[in-house]
């Protein structure tokens, strides 16, 4: 019988890559239950999509690459990259749109970079920017909240709807936009920057069935879920609190600045918090163990250039949301911060400490 | 006179394939990336530079005697921007459409490196003869990744190919336009500029696969048979 010596710590939890991945999964599945009952069916079938053409596209490399393909789908790394896809996707958004995402995001943005642990970007968020770059139009086809919606949609007339644009009934992706008064909706977020640009104020523009409640119809209880799984994961040490909470920290700081300079242009902090797609960002896609910093300043660089990043290409982009923008942004920085950030060994000097 | 055909033959292995200026120089990109949205555009585009390349190179050959070194490369430049002006000039005339689609890009053939490249590397060294016959392939190979390029982006993009060839080539060429499907949208990346970057990139990778095949396969055959199969 040998004894192992091992240096501290020595209680820790040694996590393969795949639980990992596969717990970013299961703590997305709160967020993704209250977007499917609050934004209709169609979530769940852009989920299917995703998923089964990740492990398509991750079998097709595999192969290619003669590498055995069970062992590496076993990661789970296809499946997060196609389920944070399919999540942040209008969930009517044709089928072929998801498709081609996610066939990206794992062929060209993953494996043609080396694979996982090699991609500079976060896959899902390339892919995104991508399909929001070469479909706009698709891209930004939200439908409004179930309650808001003038035609409920069953599960039947989801898939229809995915797969034809038309849903079982007959009516059209334009048609069901519009709400109960047949006035068509955006999101939130893309309603007000519209207004705002209209020379609305914000109290007027907060008066759209759009907007009730804190951060619009749904969208604040979509947020509460992805925090709630953000906090399973921080809980349960899968991802460290640094990335998170700086993206968060600087997202509420400068939206408070600037709301308390001019409230009337300035959604409040709480708004910006709780729209859009600021919780999944911050606690499920800037947390990218491969795309994001790995040093402990750097974390905390890393989610503030993010967070200040959402709010900027919220204000002045045209864009629904900033998140997938902020990221691929961040994520460019990421060697440059690992580098000035590389913490001191143990028993060296701090750099220049000397001199 | 085989000796002649052997240079001849090599100058058109090294142009077309083996030291493509685009694929494996990688030089000219700039046009390259912008113009090569249609197949139209992209043969344009790499007809216009084939003739100024060969022109510049021809040139370049004569005078390589009296120019002195120290000042070649302006007088390179200025070779070459002539037949850029002729060029611009001729397609102002003939091909006025194609002439507006591809702007600033034709003037711009003047900073393409794989010209001056040439002039420097191969027209500054040899007689008329091969520096023309250099010209003709590397623009050729030029042309056909240009072409390659073009035709990737506007199938993906919009389902056609040869889409407004009667700009390039008169009315009759209406005709050549194909429609392999029609699209409710185009898929815009492949338009875009991040789209031709990523069509070059998969272009590079095929031909170096196609090379690595190659060098198996001969790898193998001189396993065999045990002879040299190549002179090198």
């Amino acid at each position: 019988m040998s004894f192992k010596i091992a240096s501290s710590p020595h209680n820790r939890i040694s996590r393969s890559t795949s639980e990992i991945m596969l717990l970013v999964v299961v703590a997305c599945i709160p967020g993704i239950a209250v977007q499917a009952l609050l934004f209709g069916y169609g979530v769940l079938i852009q989920l299917v999509l995703a998923i089964s053409t990740a492990w398509l596209a991750e079998a097709l490399i595999m192969r290619l690459r003669a590498k055995p393909a069970l062992s590496r789908l076993k990661d789970h790394s296809a499946l997060l990259t196609g389920v944070l896809l399919a999540i942040s996707i209008p969930p009517y958004a044709p089928w072929w749109l998801i498709v081609i995402g996610t066939f990206f995001a794992i062929v060209i943005v993953k494996q043609l970079y080396g694979g996982l642990g090699n991609n500079l970007f976060n896959p899902a968020m390339a892919a995104y920017v991508m399909l929001l770059i070469a479909f706009p139009l698709q891209m930004t086809q939200w439908l409004p909240s179930v309650s808001l919606q003038a035609e409920s949609l069953n599960v039947l007339d989801a898939v229809c709807a995915v797969f034809t644009q038309y849903s079982c009934s007959g009516f059209s992706i334009s048609q069901l936009q519009s709400g109960i008064d047949g006035v068509s909706m955006a999101t939130p977020l893309d309603t007000l920057r519209t207004d705002l640009a209209a020379g609305l104020t914000l109290t007027e523009s907060m008066q759209q069935p759009v907007f009730y409640g804190i951060a619009g119809a749904g969208w604040l209880w979509v947020n509460l879920a992805y925090l709630a799984g953000g906090l399973m994961l921080i809980k349960l040490r899968v991802i460290s609190w640094r990335i998170p909470v700086a993206v968060l920290g600087s997202l509420f700081l400068i939206s408070t600045l600037s709301w308390l300079a001019a409230a009337d242009s300035n959604p409040s902090p709480l708004f910006q918090l709780f729209s859009g797609a600021t919780m999944l960002a911050a606690f499920f896609i800037a947390t990218d163990p491969v795309s994001a910093s790995t040093t402990d300043k750097g974390r905390i660089l890393y989610g503030v250039l993010i967070g200040f990043m959402i709010f900027i290409i919220r204000k002045y982009g045209g864009y629904p949301d900033g998140v997938a923008f902020a990221v691929l942004l961040a994520n460019m920085t990421v060697p440059l911060i690992d580098y000035y950030t590389r913490p001191r060994t143990y028993g060296h000097k701090a750099r220049g400490a000397d001199k | 006179m085989s000796d002649n055909t052997n240079s001849i033959r090599e100058l058109a292995v090294q142009g077309l394939w083996r030291n493509n200026p685009g694929l494996v120089q990688l030089l000219g990109l700039c046009p390259l990336l912008a113009v090569t949205g249609t197949v139209t555009n992209a043969l344009g585009l790499g007809l216009a530079t084939l003739l100024v390349l060969l022109g510049s190179n021809v040139v370049v050959s004569l005078v390589r005697t009296v120019v002195p070194s120290e000042i070649r490369i302006p007088v390179f430049v200025l070779i070459i921007a002539s037949f850029v002006t002729v060029v611009q000039l001729l397609m102002n005339a003939y091909t006025f459409g194609l002439y507006q689609s591809l702007g600033i890009f034709i003037p711009l053939i003047v900073t393409n490196c794989a010209i001056i490249g040439r002039a420097e590397a191969f027209a500054s060294k040899n007689a008329v003869l091969p520096s023309a016959v250099d010209a003709l392939m590397m623009g050729l190979g030029f042309l056909l990744v240009l072409v390659a390029l073009g035709a990737m982006r506007e199938i993906l993009g919009q389902g056609t190919l040869f889409d407004g060839a009667d700009l390039l080539l008169g009315d009759w060429a209406a005709v050549l336009r194909i429609e392999l499907f029609a699209l409710d949208t185009q898929f815009l990346l492949a338009m875009l500029p991040p789209g031709a970057f990523i069509g070059m990139g998969l272009l590079i990778a095929l031909k170096n696969l196609i090379d690595a095949r190659l060098q198996q396969r001969q790898q193998q055959a001189v396993g065999i048979t045990r002879a040299r199969v190549t002179t090198q």
